[in-house]
């Protein structure tokens, strides 16, 4: 009959240190890869919305004229989709975790001025590009038409 | 014939770590018959596939459950390929054999603290809950979750463990080994533990037949059924043989789990040896799945059953998740009746409840 | 290497008129019950009943399935299986599947929803 199987283990943990730490007068060091919270590079967002589309749960907005990146940290489960599905590569995972609060509010980044005025001369030129393409097909269009007009009748 | 009352036991019990209801009718202090209901926190997750895609639905299957999240992960990405017909590489099948392995020790440990807590052990039950935090932070480190891995894809895994990781889990293993030698004896030995557990809720085999019971709760009757035999992941690759054990009452359920610690030891211990070198971890998945599959896997608390059905459209028609203990709750009640009323809270115990997860 | 035992699964499509026989007669060939699950097909508007029943030794998976309207009665496996108690309660409430004679009817309280057959075809809007 085995009594007091445990007393030995018992009496040593008795001169051990705590196996605990004193956390939070003690900081916790999380691990590399340790799923805390979502980071993003703005200035490298291209405002494409794969992150949006990939989420799980929908805490993930842009907007795209404004240049606005926003994630509801209350709502986000830390998955690490959007990560991957980023072309860009500009949303990393970092350690550290959301901390509590009163109420939910929603983070909101914002590219630069520069990198928003960059963006606007490349749609404008863009925008130009395409309306000379249009204006060019049209042209095209009517020269076809015009031809076509004029064999037309031979015919 | 003594007199006859109902009592009503749960869904808040210092007992029970989840929310179930059971009416028991006792005779003095003998149960007579045990009538559950559960239904307290429905979630309704398998109601998402309208909303999410199925790639999405990975993230949604695995927070089934917060203890054997890898593993709802693991089945549903499986059911999927399945249906899809992608070949997983293999170095991505090991790595979720180990995580597999890794959170089952993690959740048997649980149990085990548990189950020490149930019958009055206080001290053993900080033992096995240390030892788990050791298994928690080897989690942390490669997938960057203690609980909720979210390393699974449709078509492989998100993340590698490279080699001074492996030597890190290698190294923990044996210290895990050494001090989980010191718990096994106190609960194989111990006369207290002795005392509480031989004899009690005694369920034979034929009675787990008849009651379609799964997992360690009819391994310690002497059924032989593990679902790692049917050879997902990489589990073909693997030696090891069910642990069963023959006498059916508490004290068969804390042996089947305990030795199932030192089992997934040695499965990660042949994980690792066998590794193939680092390759890609996941292939491309292109398309919609357009079929049915029927999945089954082997969780810490027993099979859990996995139905997939898609449609060709990016949200499946239907994803139906049974859990191990859905399946185990009429054994449960079954083991309840003729026992005295002062053993119910350990006898729910060792069932491994896990309520929330029943409930999806 | 561990010997895999992995026989192919059977699913077998029958009549709901056959269900109960034939649930008799893989009990008696030694099957246990795995589960039940209920499936609405949006568009066919019909509900797919299934039936998995399992071998301990063998591992086999055989299932059995039902393909029935929307107003079909199906009689209830349970007299001959108590296991299912469950999983019938749990059709009839979230899908809406008209189950009669279960052992233990929990009459749509299985989850306590405020929602009728959540599952199931969607109600139009009045």
């Amino acid at each position: 009959m085995a009594i007091m199987k445990f007393a030995p283990q018992a009496l040593r943990n008795l001169f051990l240190k705590p196996v605990t730490t004193t956390y939070p007068a003690e900081p916790y060091v999380y691990p590399e890869r340790s799923r805390g919270h979502i980071e993003i590079s703005i200035d490298d967002c291209i405002s494409c919305g794969m992150c949006v589309r990939a989420c799980p749960c929908g805490t993930l907005s842009v907007d795209r004229n404004a240049g606005t990146w926003s994630i509801d940290r209350m709502d986000c489960i830390a998955c690490g989709l959007c990560v991957e599905k980023c072309p860009k590569k500009c949303l990393t995972m970092v350690p550290g975790y959301q901390t509590p609060g009163g109420e939910k509010k929603v983070d909101v980044f914002q590219k630069s001025p520069e990198v928003m005025a960059a963006e606007e001369a490349k749609r404008k030129e863009a925008a130009e590009k395409a309306k000379a393409a249009a204006a060019a097909k049209a042209a095209a269009a009517a020269a076809a038409k015009a031809a076509e007009g004029q064999e037309t009748p031979a015919q | 014939m003594g007199k006859r009352s109902v009592i009503p036991y749960g869904p808040q019990h210092p007992v029970l770590p989840e929310p179930v209801h059971i009416d028991l009718v006792v005779e003095d202090e003998r149960v007579i018959e045990a009538i559950p209901s559960i239904g307290f926190i429905h979630r309704g997750l398998e109601s998402l596939v309208e909303k999410r895609d199925f790639n999405q639905m990975t993230y949604v299957a695995e927070r089934t459950c917060g203890i054997c999240s890898f593993q709802h992960g693991m089945g549903y990405c499986e059911a999927v390929e399945h249906i899809m017909g992608v070949e997983v590489p293999d170095r991505a099948k090991f790595l979720r054999t180990l995580w597999a392995e890794t959170s089952r020790m993690h959740s048997h440990l649980l149990w085990l603290g548990l189950l020490a807590d149930g019958f009055g052990f206080e001290n053993l039950f900080y033992q096995c809950w240390r030892v788990r935090e050791k298994v928690l932070d080897i989690q942390e480190m490669t997938a960057g979750g203690r609980l909720i891995f979210s390393v699974n894809k449709i078509g492989g895994v998100l993340k590698d463990i490279p080699q001074d990781q492996l030597n890190f889990i290698l190294k923990t293993m044996d210290e895990v080994e050494a001090e989980l030698a010191v718990i096994k004896d106190t609960f194989f030995e111990d006369y207290s533990v002795k005392a509480r557990l031989k004899g009690v809720g005694v369920l034979t085999a034929e009675q787990i037949n008849a009651l379609g019971a799964v997992g360690p709760f009819a391994r310690a009757s002497g059924v032989n059924v593990d679902m790692r035999k049917l050879g997902y992941a990489a589990y073909p690759h693997i030696d090891f043989e069910p642990i069963t054990s023959t006498d059916g009452d508490c004290y068969a359920r804390c042996y089947v789990r305990m030795m199932e610690v030192f089992q997934s030891i040695d499965i990660i211990r042949q994980v690792i040896a066998k590794m193939p070198a680092e390759t890609d971890l996941a292939v491309a998945v292109k398309g919609n799945p357009n079929g049915e599959y029927f999945m089954r896997v082997e969780q810490p608390r027993g099979e859990a059953f996995y139905y997939v059905k898609g449609n060709g459209t990016p949200n499946l028609e239907r994803m139906r998740i049974r859990t191990p203990t859905f399946a185990n709750v009429p054994g449960l009640c079954e083991m309840l009746k003729n026992t005295e009323l002062a053993d119910i809270g350990l006898l729910i115990l060792t069932i491994d409840p896990c309520i929330s997860c029943t409930e999806r | 290497m561990a010997e895999v035992i992995h026989p192919e699964d059977v699913l077998e499509q029958i009549e709901v008129g056959d269900l109960l026989r034939r649930a008799l007669e893989l009990k008696k060939a030694g099957f246990r019950f795995s589960q039940a699950h209920a499936v609405y097909v949006a568009k066919e508007s019909k509900y797919e009943l299934s039936y998995s029943f399992s071998d301990y030794s063998t591992y086999q998976l055989h299932s059995l399935r039902v393909v029935i309207d929307l107003d079909t009665v199906v009689p209830s496996i349970t007299e001959i299986i108590p296991a299912a108690v469950f999983y019938e309660n749990e059709m009839k409430e979230l899908f809406g599947v008209k189950i009669e004679m279960i052992s233990t009817d929990l009459d749509n309280k299985l989850y306590r929803i405020a929602v009728e057959a959540p599952f199931g075809p969607k109600k139009e809007e009045a």
